[in-house]
């Protein structure tokens, strides 16, 4: 257990020159993390499927070929046999993938997404599918209909969503990376909260295709880690063109790794976007936030204040665009190919009546509302007012990066303006739900990249705080390059990675809150038996 | 419930009618528009799908290139404007054909704009359409209603749907509307198919083949009194699927519109359905102009950009216009004028370019379309190239009569057998024993018998009558059950009289 302990607190790319230099193997690096999953995931619930056995195969199969050496072995990619847990709203053959619905139980896709393809061509083995919220809809993971996901700081808080399981498994060292998915924030939110690194590339940097769309315009996958070098790792090995997504761009992919390894902020002009602190943020938020800025300043950099005034319109444009494309794409959940499938009750059987039905059962409130509001504003009548205006918006507020760009390389804020909050505490007021991504979602609306880096502890909760860092379009390496010198900076104020302070979860003096997971046999076992060793 | 009707001269004399058309062209690319599936027709229902034709989750379009290119020669040909650039738009309804609940189409920026195409009238007369738009859209699967006495959903007990067509790329070409046509309108509505259909069958960018609806029409009809600038209530007759039925179905409207208006009750504004076997059309979907499809752009697509260069490379591998064609073809196959009207108001122009391609003359080819296929057609009632003549049974067909084997008018007989799909020509002689008797010992023997039943016109021929052979030649014929070379039993007929011919 102790050994195992160690193995998985260890970064992605300790575990790649480990596994590199055959000091470890693949299969105990996964079994590790399988016995993980099953010691915490009841406190935790992170995990809406694990994927135990092929997992095993995976890393089986990296260790015999490195064992066998040679040229295979030689082409083995660096990554090769670290673990990873992929959100399940990407779909992945071989396991079920529900987006956090019920309309999707128990689908299996017939096709990998092209970032699960890269996945297996660099045989990293898939621990499972993480929990969200349904189709991605939230900020708490709180509207997955498969139960919520906890803080693994605090239990009886919210991980951020709506990528809250990827972001609670990597930070309960349920694994050591994951992929996300950002449509307004849903990497970076979580990982603020969770004090994990999240990263929403540029639009077009990684391909979409295979995840399930919320708002195709808005959509991101990317990283989610423990380090800023382990998501340049990942975001490596899921980056670069895919002709199967029109919006990919066709740009070779930068040396992502490099900058993350050889970060230097000398010189560099780091920009306070004005409207993303101060009012409305957490005094604990504004403290550490403050903070970093000083530890940059003393590496070298130079801060500088911009403004971004659309930004105040940003919210409000989000939730014009985000819902209209999204009452687009799910539209196709209606039980007629795929899916749930639910018979009105009473009245005749026609087609509509029957789609009509299954949609009330299949989606949950969050997906209603967004379904609701997105029909409405794409109406004839309304189309100029809503999407039409929307748009516009988001032209003044790419507008608005541009003229920031132009001061400053990197621009910096909080990631979001308060630290977890409780479970249940915002689920109905909806609005104060969406206020979470205020600093998150210009972003997306101008399809910038966008890192989340752990800042510290609040002072008044001693709740993890997350930095945003944002780059232009198509510049993603500045993100590392800082973020890599900040994360450095700030270890070495708190003596080592922020995670050590978090709770160690198998301590029996904590509760388990949460609800029992549906494990595969295998990690059930696993569990039992590390019981009996305790 | 059959609708009332005016008789058409009646409808003229009181109303102008104005017509506008959509046509929608399949286009034959490799693949589908925005996925990697074959675009093939006809296979096992669900066998050329993938998981985006299926609209499963996470799934993207990505635009084919070729039916790009398609769209621009298409839109070249019909004297359009090329966009520099343009989008794709989400079309958004609940139906089981359109498996993402949404079709991507072009809307508000098609791909071509501000066309025309002249159609020549049957005596000649030049007609101009102004085009409005040619814009790109995918196919629906297609939906079998089953059960239920209409053949649509509403009664049905259950539907299959194929989605083998969904994904499949369209071009639909709108019209202006169409004014000043009067009487002429029908024939019109018939050429303007006729000549879309060419146009893309020229281009070699469709199958265009109209019974397998690669080429499907919507016919919108309005009447107006004469002298009134203002339109009238329109309906849209949908999927007509035959030149022949492009034309009855304008005309019946036009008639069922007269009655409609003359009774004082307002037009209906909805799709109407065509009833090839009734000739009549019956009430659709009513459709107003409200519908709302929440259009917005597809934001899984980028803008399409279609540089000035590429156009103009596209528009020099354009094929000689349809006029230009004509006229080169009258010239190479020698017909006047007058054959050569007939033949394209036949629309059997392809078939004879084909059939004389497949080794026949153009007055062999002229000869077989005109004198036996169009006549069967319109017997059947269908156009004259769905009636499944191979240019290669009519070269097979028109050796044999050369070769003396058999005369025409068994061939035209065996020409029956095939379309019976009684097999091939030389099957078809066999098996019906349609051999000329070449032998001039029986048909001697039958020569004597006439002549002998008949000595008054033998003592005519001798004397020089020799018009009166026929008399002779029939009864030979007849004799023979038609089977003898009525050339020959001719010249038997003198040699045996001892009469020069």
């Amino acid at each position: 257990m102790t050994e195992n302990n160690e193995l998985i607190r260890l970064s992605a790319a300790v575990l790649a020159e480990k596994l590199a230099a055959r000091e470890i193997t693949a299969v105990e690096v996964t079994q590790a993390y399988l016995d993980r999953i099953a010691a915490v995931e009841g406190k935790v619930h992170a995990f809406l499927h694990v994927n135990a056995d092929e997992a095993l195969a995976v890393a089986a199969e990296v260790d015999a070929i490195r064992a066998a050496g040679g040229a295979a072995a030689e082409e083995l990619h660096v990554l090769a046999g670290v673990p990873i847990a992929v959100k399940d709203l990407i779909v992945t053959i071989g396991q079920p993938t529900t987006a956090g619905s019920k309309i999707l139980e128990g689908w299996h896709s017939p096709y990998d997404a092209t970032v699960v393809e890269r996945l297996r061509a660099a045989k990293m083995p898939i621990l499972g599918k993480t929990n969200l919220d349904e189709f991605a809809m939230g900020s708490s993971t709180e509207h997955s209909a498969f139960g919520p996901t906890h803080n693994p700081w605090d239990l009886d808080r919210i991980p951020g969503g709506s990528g809250g399981g990827s972001a609670a498994a990597v930070a309960a060292f349920e694994a050591p990376l994951a992929l996300g998915t950002d449509t307004g924030g849903s990497i970076r939110q979580p990982g603020a909260v969770t004090g994990t690194v999240g990263v929403k590339p540029t639009y077009g940097g990684v391909s979409r295709y295979g995840a399930i769309a919320m708002a195709s315009s808005l959509d991101q996958i990317g990283p989610v880690s423990r380090t800023v070098l382990d998501s340049a790792l990942l975001h490596q090995v899921i980056g670069g063109h895919d002709p199967r997504d029109s919006t990919s761009l066709p740009d070779p992919l930068e040396d992502l790794v490099a900058a993350a390894r050889t970060g230097n902020v000398r010189g560099m002009k780091i920009g306070i976007i004005k409207e993303l602190h101060g009012e409305g943020y957490q005094a604990g938020v504004e403290n550490r936030f403050n903070e970093s800025l000083e530890l940059l300043k003393g590496a070298g950099a130079e801060i500088v204040e911009v403004s971004c005034p659309n930004f105040k319109y940003a919210l409000g444009a989000y939730y014009l665009i985000m819902p209209s494309e999204a009452s687009s794409n799910l539209a196709k959940f209606d039980g007629v190919r795929y899916g749930l499938r639910v018979l009105p009750e009473e009245g005749p059987l026609t087609i509509e009546r029957v789609m009509g039905s299954t949609r009330a059962a299949g989606f949950g409130d969050e997906v209603k509302r967004r379904i609701i509001l997105g029909t409405y504003a794409l109406s004839a009548g309304y189309y100029d007012a809503y999407y039409g205006s929307a748009q516009k918006v988001r032209t003044l507020i790419q507008r608005d990066f541009e003229a920031a760009f132009a001061k400053a390389d990197v621009l910096i804020s909080p990631t979001a303006p308060t630290t977890a909050f409780k479970l249940g505490e915002k689920l109905n007021d909806p609005l104060a739900m969406y206020l979470n991504d205020v600093a998150t979602i210009p972003a997306n609306m101008a399809g910038v990249p966008g890192l989340s880096l752990p800042g510290g502890l609040a002072d008044e909760d001693g709740l993890p705080v997350g930095i945003q860092l944002l780059a232009p379009a198509r510049q993603d390496a500045r993100l590392y390059r800082v973020g890599a010198v900040l994360e450095s900076l700030l270890e070495a104020q708190w003596g080592g990675p922020l995670l050590d302070k978090a709770p160690s979860l198998t301590d029996s003096s904590l509760t388990d809150s949460a609800s029992a997971v549906a494990a595969t046999d295998s990690t059930a076992d696993a569990a039992l038996s590390h019981g009996g060793s305790h | 419930m059959t609708d009332a009707t005016l008789s058409f001269e009646e409808a003229m004399e009181k109303y102008d009618p104005v017509l506008g058309f959509e046509v929608h062209v399949e286009l034959n690319t490799k693949t589908k528009m925005f996925s990697s599936a074959p675009n093939v027709f006809g296979d096992e229902p669900n066998t050329n799908v993938n998981e985006v034709d299926l609209g499963m989750p996470g799934v993207l379009p990505v635009v084919n290139k070729t039916a790009i290119e398609s769209s621009i020669k298409i839109g070249l040909a019909l004297n359009c404007k090329i966009a520099e650039t343009c989008r794709f738009a989400r079309k958004n309804y609940f139906y089981p054909d359109t498996p993402k609940n949404f079709q991507t189409s072009q809307y508000d920026e098609p791909i071509a704009y501000d066309g025309y195409l002249d159609i020549e009238l049957s005596d000649g007369t030049m007609f101009r359409v102004e085009i409005e738009r040619a814009h790109m859209e995918e196919d629906a699967g297609k939906l079998t209603h089953m059960g239920g006495a209409t053949g649509r959903i509403q009664g049905a007990d259950y539907s299959l749907v194929d989605y083998n067509r969904s994904g499949v790329p369209l071009v639909e070409i709108v019209t202006k509307p169409i004014e000043g046509a009067g009487s002429r309108a029908p024939e019109l509505a018939k050429a303007y198919v006729a000549a879309v259909r060419e146009i893309v069958k020229n281009l070699g960018v469709s199958d265009a083949k109209m019974e397998r609806g690669n080429v499907r029409c919507d016919a919108n009809v309005s009447l107006r009194p004469h002298g009134r600038e203002r339109f009238g209530i329109r309906s849209e007759t949908k999927n007509v699927n035959s030149l022949r039925a492009v034309e009855h179905a304008v005309r019946y409207e036009i008639q069922r519109h007269a009655a409609v208006l003359d009774s004082g009750e307002p037009v209906i504004q909805e799709t109407r359905h065509w009833h090839e076997d009734t000739r009549t059309t019956t009430s659709g979907r009513a459709k107003s102009d409200a519908d709302d499809y929440r259009y917005f752009p597809e934001p899984d697509l980028v803008p399409i950009t279609a540089s000035r260069e590429w156009v103009e490379e596209l528009r020099a591998t354009l094929p000689e216009p349809p006029a230009a064609r004509r006229k080169r073809l009258q010239a190479d196959w020698g017909y006047s004028d007058l054959e050569f009207r007939d033949v394209v108001n036949a629309g059997v122009m392809d078939e004879i370019e084909e059939t004389i391609a497949a080794g026949a003359t153009p007055t062999v080819a002229r000869k077989w379309w005109m004198g036996e296929i169009v006549g069967r057609a319109k017997n059947a009632d269908v156009d004259p190239g769905q009636l499944g003549v191979k240019p290669a049974t009519i070269v097979e067909l028109n050796q044999m009569v050369e070769d003396g084997k058999i005369n025409n008018k068994m061939a035209s007989e065996v020409l029956d057998g095939v379309l019976a799909g009684e097999g091939t020509p030389a099957e078809i002689v066999e098996k019906r024993g349609l051999a000329v008797v070449s032998d001039d010992a029986p048909l001697l023997e039958a020569i004597d018998a006439a002549l002998a039943a008949q000595p008054g016109v033998a003592d005519k021929i001798r004397g020089g009558k020799i018009q009166a052979i026929g008399a002779i030649v029939g009864g030979v014929m007849k004799a023979t059950r038609g089977q003898a070379d009525a050339g020959r039993v001719r010249e038997l007929i003198l040699e045996r009289l001892g009469v020069e011919g």
